[in-house]
C-alpha cells in the first residue's frame, strides 16, 4: 500500500480518507498477531511517553489504549479529571500545556465536551488522539468496528448497517457513520424520534423507527448503550418500553439473514438494548471488538507516533 | 467649548446631504449648520471625505459594572463605546447586584458621568433579581434615570407575569426589552440546533425557544395595546413573525446584532468559543433573513449585545464556556462591510438603525439625527479606510472576538459626545 499516513493527531474518521481508513486496519492486522503472542510486546515506540487524559469516566477504552502503547513499548501515565488539578479551576489548555512541558509525545484524551481535542491539537506540539469527545466523535471505535466487520465479513463496501439506539448522544454513531460511508456500506440509524439529531439524514443515511425491518435487512447491527437519564430527562417515557420496542432479543433475530452480525461498543445494558443470549450467542462480536480494539489502538499509535513521524524525521535530515 | 466641522457629508437618517456643510457646536449642541461657517478662536475640525452620522446609540451592551469588573468596567466599556463610534449605550441589567433598584441606577449613572466618555442608560430588571417571581418597583427605577426594562440574559418565562409587567410598566412611561428564548425548549443549548450540531454533537438551541416568546410577546403586545422590543433576533421565523405584527399595527420594535447578519453556526467547527453566544450563531438562510429585515424596517435597529468575559473563562471548553461577544468595536465595520457595501444598507438607513431608531425607541428627543438644536453627538466615519481587527487594538477590557483577524471596510474617526471630542483615530 503507498497511502502514508499525514495527520499530525487523530480527531475524527471524518478527517481521514479511504485509504488512510484502510491503512490504518492493513496496519491493525499485524499488531493483532503481536497480541497473540506469547510475548506481547514490540520496541516500536520505545523511549515515546503516552498520556492518557481521561475527563470521564472510562475502563476499556482506557485500558484498551495503555495495553496498545505498552505493547508498543511506549511508557505510559493516566490522569483522570478527579486526580488532576482540572478540578482546582485549572482549564484543559493549562492542564495539557502543562504535560506537554514534561515533554510527552502523546496525548490520548477523552472529554465529555465536544471538540476538547481539537482545541488541544492546535495549541500542542504533542500528538492528539481522541479516545472520545462529548456526543462528536469516537474514531478508534470506529475504526476497530470497521476492522472487525471486515475481519468477520471480508469486506464492507456494500453492506447494510443498521445503528439503533440513543444516535442523538451518540459519538459511536457519528464517527461510524463516517466510517461507514467513506468505506461504501449503507446506514440506517434506528431509533425513537425523540433521540434522533435533527437533519441526520443528510449525513447520506437512512432513518427509520422500525426495528423488525431493520434486523431483516442488516448484514450488520450495532447496537447503543442506551443511558438511564435518557428516562429522567424525559426523552423516553420508559426504558422498559425502550427494551420492548427497540431490545433485540432471539425472537426478533430468527427474521435476520443467517450470518448478520451484532455489535455493541460497550458497555452492555443486558435486558434493555440486547438480551443476554444475544449478546452471548452465535451472532455476537462482542469480545472480538475488544480484542481487536488493542490491535486498532496500536496501529494508531504506531502511526501517529513512530513509522509516520520517522519518515518525516527523515526527510527534514 | 465650542468646535467647527468643517466640510461636513452629514448623513441623517432622513436625508443625505451632498454638499459638504460646516457644523457649529457650542456647550453641547449644535447651534448652527450651514456653508462657509467661521468662529474665531473655536477649535477647528476637518471632515473632508468622510461621512458624519448623528452619535451612534446601541440600546443592548453589557459593561459588567458592578461585579464583574474583572470583564470590564463602566470605564473600559465607555472607552471601546467611544472607540466604535458610540454616544449613547443602553447597558443591561444582569451584573451583580441586578440594577433593580434606585440605588445601583444611581451608581452606575455617577460612574459613567466621571468617566464621561458616553452617555450611559440603565436598563433596569423587569423582575427583583431577574428572578422571573415579582415585578421591581418600576415608577421608582424611571425616576433614577432608566428608560427601558429587562430580564435580558433570561425570559420572563411566566407568561402570566410578563402580561402583568406590560400593563404596570406602560403606566409609568417606561418600555420592556424582551431577551426571546422559552427556557425549557432551550435546554441550554450551546449552539443552534440544526445540521452542523448534529455533527459537531453540540447541544443544540432549536429556534423555535426564540419564535415561541417572539409570538407570544407579540400576542400579548396586541391583547394588551401595549409596546414591546425584541432583543437580538437571531432567525427568518422571528423576522416574518415581526412583519407580520407590524402589519397588524402591533407596537414591535426589534433588534438584531452584527455577529447574527454575519456569521453562521458553520463558525463553530472551529470550537472557537469565541464563537459561543447567545442566542447563537443560526443559518445562512436566518442571516439572509436578518439582512432583509434589516432593508425593510423590519428589524429597527442594529445593537452590539457587547457581551464581555475574560480569557480564562473562554478558554474552557465549548460546553462550559460562557455566552457572549465584544461588538462595539467592531459594529460600525461589520455594518459598512457586511451591510452597506452588500447594498443591503444605505448610508441614510445606516444612520436609522443605528442612530435615529434606536433614538426614537428609548424616547431620547434631541439625538439621533444631526439638526441645530439637536445634542452635540456625532460620529465621524471613513467609508473607505480598510483595517484589520487586532487582538492588540481592542480597548475592552476583553477581547473575546470571532473577528480578529478578519478585514473590514469603513472607520470610526472621530466620536463626538456631548460637544467634547471623545475618540480620535491615530
Amino acid at each position: 500500500m503507498t497511502t502514508e499516513w499525514t495527520h499530525k493527531d487523530l480527531l475524527d474518521v471524518k478527517d481521514l480518507s479511504r485509504e488512510e481508513i484502510e491503512l490504518v486496519l492493513e496496519t491493525a492486522k499485524s499488531f493483532k498477531e503481536v497480541s497473540a503472542r506469547d510475548v506481547k510486546k514490540v520496541p516500536a515506540l520505545r523511549g515515546k511517553t503516552v498520556v492518557m487524559l481521561f475527563f470521564e469516566n472510562s475502563t476499556r477504552t482506557r485500558a484498551s489504549f495503555e495495553l496498545a502503547a505498552k505493547r508498543l513499548s511506549a511508557d505510559t501515565i493516566n490522569i483522570s479529571a478527579g486526580g488532576s488539578s482540572l478540578s482546582k479551576g485549572e482549564t484543559v489548555l493549562d492542564t495539557a500545556r502543562n504535560l506537554e512541558a514534561m515533554n510527552i509525545d502523546a496525548i490520548v484524551v477523552r472529554h465529555p465536551s465536544s471538540g476538547v481535542p481539537d482545541v488541544l491539537a492546535r495549541h500542542l506540539k504533542a500528538v492528539v488522539i481522541n479516545a472520545g469527545d462529548g456526543c462528536r466523535a469516537h474514531p478508534t471505535q470506529a475504526l476497530l468496528d470497521l476492522f472487525t466487520i471486515k475481519e468477520k465479513l471480508g469486506k464492507i463496501d456494500g453492506l447494510k448497517v443498521g445503528i439503533v439506539g440513543d444516535i442523538l448522544h451518540s459519538r459511536v454513531a457519528r464517527s461510524n457513520i463516517w466510517g461507514f460511508n467513506k468505506l461504501g456500506a449503507r446506514v440506517t440509524v434506528c431509533g425513537p424520534s425523540t433521540l434522533m439529531p435533527p437533519g441526520v439524514e443528510k449525513l447520506g443515511i437512512k432513518v427509520t423507527n422500525d426495528i423488525d425491518e431493520l434486523i431483516r435487512e442488516s448484514d450488520v447491527l450495532m447496537l447503543l448503550r442506551l443511558q438511564k437519564e435518557r428516562q429522567e430527562n424525559q426523552f423516553l417515557p420508559s426504558v422498559r418500553e425502550y427494551a420492548k420496542r427497540f431490545g433485540v432479543n432471539q425472537e426478533r433475530l430468527k427474521q435476520a439473514k443467517k450470518d448478520i452480525v451484532i455489535m455493541h461498543p460497550g458497555p452492555t445494558n443486558r435486558g434493555v438494548e440486547l438480551s443476554a443470549e444475544v449478546a452471548d450467542g452465535e451472532y455476537s462480536v462482542i469480545l472480538d471488538q475488544v480484542t481487536n480494539g488493542v490491535a486498532v489502538r496500536m496501529a494508531v499509535l504506531y502511526l501517529l507516533l513512530g513509522k509516520g513521524k520517522s519518515k518525516v524525521e527523515e526527510g527534514n535530515v | 467649548m465650542s468646535l467647527l466641522i468643517k466640510n461636513a457629508i452629514i448623513i441623517n437618517a432622513d436625508r443625505m446631504h451632498k454638499e459638504p456643510q460646516d457644523i457649529l457646536i457650542e456647550k453641547g449642541t449644535i447651534v448652527k449648520i450651514g456653508k462657509g461657517i467661521s468662529a474665531d478662536g473655536t477649535k477647528v475640525f476637518d471632515a473632508a471625505g468622510k461621512l458624519v452620522f448623528p452619535g451612534l446609540i446601541d440600546m443592548h451592551v453589557h459593561l459588567r459594572e458592578p461585579g464583574r469588573e474583572d470583564k470590564e468596567t463602566i470605564e473600559t466599556g465607555s472607552r471601546a463605546a467611544a472607540k466604535g463610534g458610540f454616544t449613547t449605550v443602553l447597558c443591561m441589567p444582569n451584573t451583580t447586584p441586578v440594577i433593580d433598584n434606585a440605588m445601583i441606577v444611581e451608581a452606575i449613572l455617577k460612574e459613567a458621568r466621571r468617566v464621561g466618555l458616553v452617555n450611559v442608560i440603565p436598563v433596569g430588571a423587569i423582575t427583583r433579581g431577574q428572578n422571573g417571581e415579582e415585578l421591581t418597583d418600576m415608577f421608582e427605577l424611571k425616576q433614577a434615570g432608566c428608560l427601558a426594562l429587562s430580564d435580558d440574559g433570561k425570559t420572563v418565562g411566566n407568561s402570566r407575569l410578563m402580561r402583568l409587567a406590560m400593563e404596570y410598566s406602560r403606566m409609568t412611561g417606561l418600555f420592556l426589552i424582551e431577551h426571546c428564548q422559552d427556557p425549557d425548549l432551550w435546554c441550554k443549548g450551546v449552539m443552534n440546533e440544526g445540521d452542523v450540531s448534529t455533527v459537531l454533537g453540540l447541544k443544540g438551541d432549536p429556534g423555535i425557544s426564540e419564535t415561541v416568546i417572539v409570538g407570544r410577546d407579540i400576542e400579548l403586545a396586541r391583547y394588551l395595546n401595549a409596546r414591546i422590543h425584541l432583543a437580538h433576533m437571531s432567525l427568518k421565523r422571528s423576522v416574518e413573525l415581526i412583519r407580520f405584527a407590524k402589519s397588524q399595527g402591533i407596537a414591535v420594535t426589534a433588534e438584531a446584532c452584527p455577529h447574527h447578519f454575519t456569521l453562521t453556526d458553520e463558525a463553530v467547527k472551529t470550537f472557537d468559543t469565541n464563537t459561543k453566544v447567545n442566542p447563537p450563531l443560526r443559518t445562512r438562510e436566518d442571516v439572509d433573513a436578518i439582512k432583509e429585515g434589516l432593508k425593510d424596517g423590519t428589524i429597527d435597529c442594529i445593537v452590539t449585545d457587547h457581551a464581555p468575559h475574560t480569557a480564562e473563562e473562554k478558554e474552557m471548553d465549548y460546553d462550559h464556556a460562557p455566552y457572549g461577544m465584544i461588538g462595539l468595536e467592531t459594529a460600525v465595520g461589520l455594518t459598512v462591510t457586511e451591510l452597506v457595501e452588500k447594498k443591503v444598507l444605505s448610508w441614510t438607513q445606516m444612520a436609522e438603525r443605528m442612530s435615529a431608531a434606536p433614538a426614537r425607541i428609548a424616547g431620547l428627543a434631541n439625538k439621533g439625527v444631526i439638526r441645530e438644536g439637536a445634542d452635540a453627538d456625532i460620529t465621524i466615519i471613513d467609508p473607505e479606510k480598510v483595517w484589520e481587527v487586532r487582538k492588540e487594538d481592542i480597548v475592552s477590557k476583553s477581547k473575546n472576538s470571532p473577528f480578529i483577524g478578519r478585514k473590514l471596510k469603513g472607520a470610526v474617526v472621530t466620536t463626538i459626545y456631548g460637544g467634547k471630542i471623545t475618540y480620535q483615530s491615530s
